[in-house]
């Protein structure tokens, strides 16, 4: 008794989690492996489009003979680079019409027309005509002709599904692809948007966390740029930091901080010397970081809000007791308090970071220098329409999360032991 | 330590004025008063004299007139002998002065002998410093898109600081752009293809995660702490991995330029989270009524509809939400899924838009108001439920 009700337990719950775990398999587990699969090969945007023989049906009527009508197939290949194999066309006529001239490829039964057309290579064009009359000596409706499509089939190789693989796109990823270059933007971009974010955080959830007039308002307001719709946000950053006409650049030519406008978005290095040390900055990759901590901070304030409303009041009053001041009440009981959901934010947004892409994106494209490896992703894939480099460049990017967070389990594991 | 504590009080609080005035100033630039200078010094020397008069005075005077005196003061000798400039202007800095002076009036001489003092005057300041800045450094750029939206190309052309808005104009040239991105862009479309394809993803993501999520928390069965781990290590897998063999397949399947394409992606990268923060709640509910329910001979199904949903309507609601927004704010995969302007999403409108150089500003963004406003709408009138939302399901980026 006991084991069939555990095993009708068991198969409610496959019942219940498979339509799920199907949706999530197919659409997330099965692209990473066909995503291996695409890296290993060489294939461009133009060879996933699967070749189609297409026709398009064209009907003249013939002058002074309204019982007949001339039929114009425009047949083609809609690939420039592969053929399609035993190509058959059909079409379905109204019951009152012969054929008059019938090509040797096609037959005429039941007022259906069917052609076999063989094979067609790339490119493949044909205008292919044939002429009806009606049998019954009635007028033709030419809309009604027209409503009615022909069908067309063939085969054709699917270049996905082949097994020549290739290394070549690996080689090219690592070697010819200024990927040192790539890497260390990727990695600026992403280790300081993340300790950016995780600073602001901090300091505005010590901020909220104090008793002040209008505090649930303050903390509404500073979720609102993680949850706008980013393709906003950045287009209005783009306008605010527009060198023409932006208003930040217009505010410091105002108040003379500035004497020209500066292209921050679009300038790769900006000079600046501090205490006579002349040193180059990556201008456009520090305002993306910028608009990258400015959107994300909210979330570590989030986490670190919930934190610190959870932390024992009876700490802090008997810190006062023992005559702490601010600072020491700060470092020595909040920052211990908060280190674990710190460590979890530092892991969560550096994923996040690493793989980012609307964000400079939208913001600059990725040129003036912040082309980062997702950025690289797409314009392989798509600009460039390599679609087997674009995988290849994701697979590494997969690789090196995999490696990122071994090294960072590791660590987190060697502190807790110490502890 | 009392002079040290002194100095420390001024200057701290001087800074804090300045700042305080040169927000005001940058906003009243903003409507188009030109002030071309922040008059730093002469701002610290008065700061500097209130708040060591502030100390001097003490309780002689009580502290509102002691507010409006140093304010009026302030304002006669800034704003009428040295800048000249219109009324609104100067009852701003006085209101600004009023706030100072009151928010320094609880210092006083004996204060400052205590221990600690000048750490706890940084705090107050830092805090007061913080909430101003991050309102300004937030507030800003979404101020300045809705004004942007009512202004014309050529005023901002012309002077790109003058962002008032002349409200006396008919409301048809006010709301021009709106008119101009529904009727010449079909934004109206897009909207209703934004709302499909957002309140699709949820009903089809709560259908397929109420009964999974049922099960990991109820059931028992061969795989499930499998399932439970991987859940939360699928939903960290990078979307930009997922692009290039969803565009293969999909290209090859002809689901592109369509809303069923995206309704099975969205709903697939949300399946995760809602799952997770499903199962977390219905552990909460106590199994008795469960236990009762089988009883009954309630099947599974009777269970979940009976008894499960009713009483998790908080935590579908806000996974409804929170999904909600997800879809509504997706971009790279309606970027990568979309090139036929007739299924367009709001977010890939935008973009499409911004693609053509000639398109005036205020066009962008009016769209991106529109695209934003119910999302900000949806967060303020559900905060509640959204924060508990944001706080569990936060891996997404």
């Amino acid at each position: 008794m006991n084991d069939t009700l555990a095993n009708t337990e068991k198969k409610t719950a496959y019942i219940l989690t498979l339509p799920a775990v199907l949706l999530v398999f197919s659409i997330i587990l099965f692209p990473i492996f066909a995503n291996i699969w695409i890296s290993f090969k060489e294939v461009e945007l133009k060879d996933i489009r699967i070749p189609e023989p297409r026709a398009k049906k064209i009907v003249k009527s013939i002058s002074d003979e309204p019982t007949k009508i001339k039929i114009l197939y425009k047949l083609r290949n809609s690939s420039l680079i592969q053929e399609i194999r035993d190509v058959s066309f059909q079409d379905n006529f109204p019951k009152n019409f012969e054929i008059e001239n019938l090509d040797p490829r096609c037959s005429y039964e039941k007022y259906n027309l069917k052609c076999e057309f063989g094979n067609w290579p790339a490119k493949y064009r044909e205008n292919f005509q044939v002429i009806f009359a009606t049998n019954d000596g009635s007028n033709i409706d030419k809309k009604n002709l027209k409503s009615i499509k022909p069908k067309l089939d063939g085969k054709s190789d699917n270049i996905l599904l082949n097994t020549n693989f290739t290394l070549k796109n690996f080689k090219k990823v690592l070697f010819e692809n200024e990927f040192i270059d790539l890497l260390l933007t990727t990695f600026y971009y992403t280790f300081f948007g993340t300790v950016g974010s995780i600073v602001f955080g901090i300091l505005t959830a010590q901020m909220v966390n104090q008793k002040f007039y209008g505090r649930t308002f303050m903390r509404s307001v500073l979720l609102f740029p993680y949850v706008a719709p980013v393709v906003a946000l950045a287009y209005t950053w783009e306008l605010l930091l527009d060198p023409n006409s932006g208003t930040l650049n217009s505010l410091l030519l105002n108040y003379q901080v500035i004497e020209t406008p500066i292209n921050l978005l679009g300038q790769k290095y900006i000079e600046i010397s501090i205490l006579g040390f002349d040193f180059k900055l990556r201008l456009a990759l520090t305002t993306v970081i910028m608009f990258e901590i400015w959107r994300y901070f909210p979330l570590a304030f989030l986490f670190i809000l919930a934190r610190l409303q959870a932390i024992p009041k009876e700490l802090y009053e008997a810190a006062d007791v023992d005559g702490a001041s601010p600072f020491q009440k700060f470092f020595n009981i909040t920052l211990p308090q908060i280190t674990a959901v710190i460590s979890i934010l530092f892991m969560i947004r550096f994923i996040w970071n690493f793989n980012k892409f609307e964000d400079v994106f939208l913001l600059t494209g990725g040129a003036s220098g912040t082309r980062t490896l997702p950025i690289n992703v797409y314009q392989q894939g798509f600009a460039i329409s390599d679609i087997g480099m674009g995988s290849a460049v994701s697979i590494v990017i997969v690789v090196l999360l995999l490696i990122f967070m071994f090294f960072y389990f590791k660590l987190l594991g060697k502190r807790v032991d110490e502890n | 330590m009392r002079t040290k504590n002194t100095i420390l009080f001024s200057l701290i609080s001087t800074f804090f004025l300045i700042f305080l005035i040169s927000i005001w100033k940058i906003l009243a630039t903003l409507q188009g008063l030109s002030i071309n200078s922040f008059n730093i010094e002469i701002i610290f020397i008065f700061g500097l004299l209130i708040s060591l008069a502030h100390l001097g005075i003490g309780d002689k005077i009580k502290s509102i007139y002691k507010s409006i005196i140093f304010s009026a003061i302030f304002v006669f000798c800034d704003g009428y002998l040295i800048q000249k400039l219109p009324i609104w202007y100067n009852v701003g800095v006085f209101l600004i002065l009023y706030f100072f002076t009151n928010k320094i009036s609880k210092y006083t001489f004996i204060g400052l002998k205590e221990e600690h003092s000048t750490q706890v005057i940084l705090f107050d300041f830092l805090t007061l410093f913080g909430i101003l800045f991050f309102s300004f450094v937030i507030l800003f750029p979404f101020y300045m898109m809705l004004v942007t939206s009512f202004k014309t190309q050529i005023a901002l052309l012309v002077n790109p600081l003058d962002f008032s808005i002349n409200f006396g104009q008919d409301i048809k040239d006010l709301f021009k752009s709106y008119f101009v991105i529904f009727k010449s862009y079909k934004f109206g479309k897009y909207i209703v293809i934004s709302t499909i394809v957002s309140v699709g993803t949820v009903i089809i993501t709560l259908l397929f995660a109420i009964p999974a999520a049922y099960a990991v928390a109820r059931l028992n069965f061969f795989g499930k702490t499998f399932l439970s781990t991987s859940i939360l290590i699928i939903y960290m897998f990078p979307a930009i991995v997922l692009v290039i063999p969803l565009y293969t397949i999909f290209s090859q399947l002809g689901l592109r330029n369509s809303i069923e394409g995206l309704l099975i992606v969205y709903t697939a990268t949300t399946l995760p989270v809602a799952i997770y923060m499903l199962q977390g709640y219905f552990k909460s509910i106590p199994k008795e009524l469960e236990e009762a329910a089988i009883l009954d001979k309630l099947s599974w199904f009777g269970i979940i509809t009976k008894i499960i949903i009713p009483l998790s309507i908080p935590a579908i609601s806000s996974v409804a939400l929170y999904v909600f927004m997800i879809a509504w704010n997706e971009f790279l995969f309606s970027l990568m899924f979309l090139d036929n302007p007739n299924s367009f999403t709001l977010s890939r409108a935008i973009q499409y838009l911004s693609g053509d150089a000639e398109t005036p500003r205020q066009y962008l963004m009016a769209g991106s108001v529109v695209v934003t406003l119910p999302v900000l709408f949806i967060f303020v009138y559900f905060e509640k439920y959204l924060v508990s939302g944001l706080t569990a399901g936060s891996v997404k980026g």
